[in-house]
């Protein structure tokens, strides 16, 4: 579903020259500044005197709402209301999904695919919520769908809002601009936590933490499908003397059908992937169920519910996507709506007759027990003590000990200014002295958080994660630009796995490698692979033939061509695949903390957990400010509209 | 501009289904509860097995004697008392002892009721295989517990001795204590229940030295038989301070509690709820069905009903 673009290329011997000189400033201002601040605060973690402690205030805040929430008129008139019409939607909803029973729902998402995508597609949409009701999870499905829908109409309805503000003006443009830049760089896990201490766990909550996580692409994209109309279209349309209000209806905004279309696949694809994670927060339904299943380290539980998920995804995102790139052709009128609506009510009438509005009991397919004993299975033989090769627990142990556990230390042993110095040469080396400062502010606001020690212990996590990702991600992207069949092959294996929310992905690994940081990492290098593959691919596919024909004609081996002419040309793309990497590496690691990945999202959830919001809120905070850092430390010049899954 | 016409009629409808005036957010229902017309109960199920028993057994009657819907959500022990009092759940099996919730709940804001003893004594403490206490006798004091912290040093707790926790929800003084009896230990989470209860196992089936965090009743102990460690005893009132506990954990009758409306106007599921009081081996019995047999929670109550008919008869009456 991500559109890939690669940046503009920058020339590399101009560079050359810039870096030599930004780094002798910043060695000149390290120079100065660090004896002074080593005088001062000589330490080797962040100094105590530079932090502030939130705990006391936040604390109160927490309980201040708690004992206020049924009298204070800020929650009887305000957020008592945005609860209530959250609760009286989603249980609309959610009665109607239960009224038009299993057949009707399957018979409507069947219709409705076939109208929008095709025959083949509708299909698989009926193939889809079958499985889910041969699985067993026909009532979490129709729940996870119920917030979806709510979740994704309010996303679409703000989203829209803000874009189309921000696509007629240009104030407000460059306002909105860099606050949607860096929601759309955070974990989605680092969102949870404010709505959490307003709304109390619940529906409410949940649904709230979706909209903010998917309403930012859609108001990125209707802003830039606004501003790319045709400037002559415009003019012609402005000579005909339209007014404003008409130009924008009946001009500009037909004009960004592909982008709006664009924005409503990818805010469905963020609001399905939260709706999913905001289970840690009450969201019920499928993503409770993954979740419960994982703290009894129930693998095939959790197997059973996740495949829904993806079932839903795979769904959703074909079906929004077939509706993109039909979006310029005329539509075919309103008469087969129709039929295609009395089919439904038809389907959904006979199931009501019939008596069959629930999933017969009868029909589910038990897959957690074969499961289950296929994970024991492996557990006994793989696990450990495998001849040679090691099992997988020692191959995580074995991880854990050579490489999580010297990076760790070798970042909490560094002093905190040399940790800042890094941060400030690497993001100045790559971007511009902005995307420095704000790094090193950022990573200063963590020390001042009072989490130095478990946010360097998640970005050890992230850098031994971004460092395996990439090794994969640029042997297999080389491969796959070098060979076509590969790419073909690759390419579905890939679409599936954009698509595929984060909590998937912990299933997996939990029953390979046990619980711990180990697991965490692993299921971040699986789910940060896909995008980090793909950008390599278009990136040295997209080299200048002509470079190429010319080394070629010199007489160079493939392997200089690749090392000499491509590697060199798709730096822009290799630096692009880099930051993506970190980015999406960072949402999973964070999410490890349900499996033992300890750090900054063990805080989250401990936080959550025993309601002691301040441990989480700090920890939430340090998260964002670990990802704006780390985005700016890798932010290449230009930066891509979209991003992946 | 029509898109926000609709979003206006959509919001200014849900004020007016939401009714004027105040919007009571103490009275939160889940949107997904009494769907399809019948008379529902939501009971919040904690993440250990013997939680899981009760609510197994609850559930069972419920729905086949009383002819209710349940609906069981997994809240963390501290996040259940909110939902609670606001609704969200009607009933809690099975508390450990929140002093400082109960006061807050049940004393000043009156949203939940209590709901009577569920009959099982409930006890926490720090535990060593019963292998190891054979081998050397005096680890069962934590006066030794610094002499043996080599025994216990895993790569997680950094040179220290490992103190194994489970899941970050429960209730635990663990760390206070580690600090305020100055012990050579570091406190490690596991994560969950079942991945401490993994770890144990294994480290069983090797017959390696192990110190956890852990509590009766608890089917475990069937599997691995284990000794406690003796702490300092508990007196009334010396965990009043989290930061300065220095004594053992108390031996808790376990609580039942249920959301105050609920507890007035919930008919016989209420009266059935207040009523049920089973002991400690009819919960063990359900348990070790559940975890190490793997039998369905329905099954496992479906077994220990017919068997019981007495016990749960008077739950009924």
């Amino acid at each position: 579903m991500a559109t890939l673009t690669a940046p503009v290329p920058l020339s590399a011997g101009f560079l050359k020259h810039r870096a030599v000189r930004k780094l002798l400033l910043l060695a000149l201002a390290a120079a100065v500044l660090v004896p002074l601040a080593d005088a001062r605060w000589a330490s080797g973690s962040w100094p105590a005197a530079l932090t502030v402690d939130l705990s006391k205030p936040l604390t109160g805040a927490s309980n201040w709402i708690i004992d206020n929430r049924d009298s204070h008129p800020l929650f009887l008139y305000g957020f008592g209301y945005v609860s209530n019409a959250v609760v009286i939607s989603v249980r609309a909803v959610y009665l109607v999904l239960l009224a038009a029973g299993w057949a009707g729902v399957t018979a409507i998402g069947a219709l409705v695919a076939w109208r929008v995508a095709g025959v083949r597609l509708a299909l698989g949409t009926a193939v889809a919520f079958l499985a889910c009701g041969l699985l067993g999870m026909w009532i979490p499905t129709m729940q996870t769908l119920a917030l979806m829908v709510v979740a994704v109409l309010a996303s679409v309805a703000v989203g829209a809002l803000l874009g189309l503000a921000a696509g007629l003006s240009d104030r407000l443009d460059r306002a909105l601009r860099p606050v949607l830049d860096t929601m759309q760089v955070l974990p989605a896990f680092a969102y949870l936590l404010p709505v959490v201490l307003v709304f109390g766990i619940g529906v409410p909550a949940a649904v709230l933490a979706t909209v903010v996580y998917a309403a930012p692409p859609m108001a990125r994209l209707t802003s830039l499908g606004l501003r790319g109309a045709d400037k002559e279209v415009l003019e012609a349309v402005d000579s005909l003397g339209a007014t404003a209000r008409q130009r924008l209806l009946t001009a500009r905004i037909p004009l960004a059908r592909k982008e709006l279309l664009l924005g409503l696949n990818q805010t469905i694809m963020m609001a399905l992937s939260m709706a999913v994670i905001a289970s840690v927060i009450g969201a019920a339904g499928l993503g409770d169920r993954v979740y419960q299943a994982l703290a009894s380290v129930d693998v095939g539980a959790a197997l059973a519910a996740g495949i829904p998920i993806v079932l839903l995804a795979v769904v959703l995102d074909r079906v929004t996507c077939a509706a993109g790139e039909n979006a310029g052709e005329e539509p075919a009128g309103v008469r087969p709506w129709l039929y295609a609506a009395a089919g439904a009510v038809a389907v959904a009438l006979a199931g009501r007759l019939a008596g069959r509005l629930d999933w017969p009991e009868a029909w589910t397919l038990n897959i957690a027990d074969p499961v289950n004993s296929a994970v024991d299975w492996m557990t006994a033989h793989l696990y450990s003590g495998v001849p040679v090769v090691g099992g997988t627990a020692d191959w995580a142990g074995h991880f854990t000990t050579w490489v999580l556990d010297p990076v760790r230390g070798g970042l909490q042993w560094l002093p905190w200014w040399s940790v800042l110095l890094l941060v400030a040469a690497l993001a100045w080396l790559i971007g511009t002295w902005r995307t420095a400062l704000t790094a090193v502010l950022a990573m200063a606001a963590i020390g001042v958080l009072g989490v130095w020690k478990p946010s360097l212990d998640t970005l050890s996590q992230v850098l031994a994660a971004v460092a395996v990702t990439l090794v994969l991600g640029f042997a297999t992207g080389i491969a796959a630009a070098r060979s076509d069949r590969f790419e073909r092959l690759l390419r579905p294996v890939l679409d599936v796995f954009q698509t595929m929310p984060q909590f998937v992905y912990l299933i997996p690994v939990v029953a390979l490698f046990g619980v711990g940081r180990a697991p965490a990492v692993a299921a971040a290098v699986v789910y940060a692979l896909p995008a980090v593959v793909r950008i390599t691919t278009q990136g040295l596919r997209q080299v200048d033939a002509a470079a190429l024909e010319s080394a070629r004609s010199l007489g160079a081996t493939p392997a200089q061509q690749l090392r000499q002419v491509q590697l060199p040309l798709a730096r822009p793309a290799l630096l692009l695949a880099v930051n993506q990497g970190v980015v999406l590496v960072l949402a999973v690691v964070i999410i490890g903390g349900l499996v033992g990945g300890g750090a900054l999202g063990y805080d989250v959830v401990f936080g959550l957990a025993q309601g002691d919001l301040a441990t989480g809120l700090v920890a939430g905070a340090a998260i964002v400010c670990l990802g704006l850092m780390l985005d700016r430390v890798t932010q290449p010049t230009r930066r891509r509209a979209t991003k992946g899954a | 501009m029509r898109l926000s016409v609709t979003t206006t009629a959509a919001v200014a409808s849900l004020a007016l289904l939401t009714g004027c005036g105040a919007a009571d957010m103490t009275k939160q229902a889940s949107p997904f509860v009494n769907a399809a017309g019948t008379r529902s109960v939501t009971l919040s199920v904690q993440s250990w097995v013997g939680a899981q028993a009760n609510v197994a057994v609850a559930q069972y009657l419920l729905e086949h004697k009383l002819g209710y819907r349940v609906d069981t959500v997994q809240v963390d022990e501290v996040p259940a008392w909110d939902a609670l009092s606001q609704g969200r759940v009607d009933a809690i099996l099975e508390d450990w002892g929140h002093p400082d919730q109960e006061k807050r709940y049940v004393d000043d804001k009156k949203t939940i009721a209590r709901g009577g003893g569920l009959g099982v004594t409930g006890h926490i403490g720090w535990f060593v295989p019963t292998y190891l206490a054979r081998q050397h006798p005096d680890i069962t004091n934590w006066k030794n517990l610094n002499k043996y912290a080599s025994l216990f040093r895993t790569a997680e707790s950094g040179g220290k001795g490992q103190l194994m926790d489970g899941s970050p929800s429960y209730v635990t003084n663990d760390k206070a204590l580690v600090k305020n009896l100055k012990l050579n230990y570091q406190v490690v989470f596991a994560g969950s229940e079942a991945a401490q209860i993994t770890q144990m196992k294994q480290f069983a089936k090797e017959k390696k030295p192990f110190l956890t965090y852990w509590y009766a009743p608890q089917w475990l102990f069937k599997k691995v038989p284990m000794t406690e460690v003796k702490l300092p005893p508990y007196k009334e009132g010396c965990d009043a301070d989290p930061a300065k506990v220095a004594c053992a954990y108390p031996h808790t009758p376990l609580q039942k509690y249920l959301n105050a409306d609920f507890a007035h106007k919930g008919g016989k599921a209420a009266a059935f709820l207040k009523k049920f009081r089973w002991t400690t081996e009819d919960q063990n019995e359900v348990s070790l069905m559940i975890a190490d047999q793997k039998l369905s929670p329905e099954q496992t109550a479906k077994k220990w009903v017919d068997g019981h008919a007495s016990t749960w008869k008077a739950w009924l009456s």
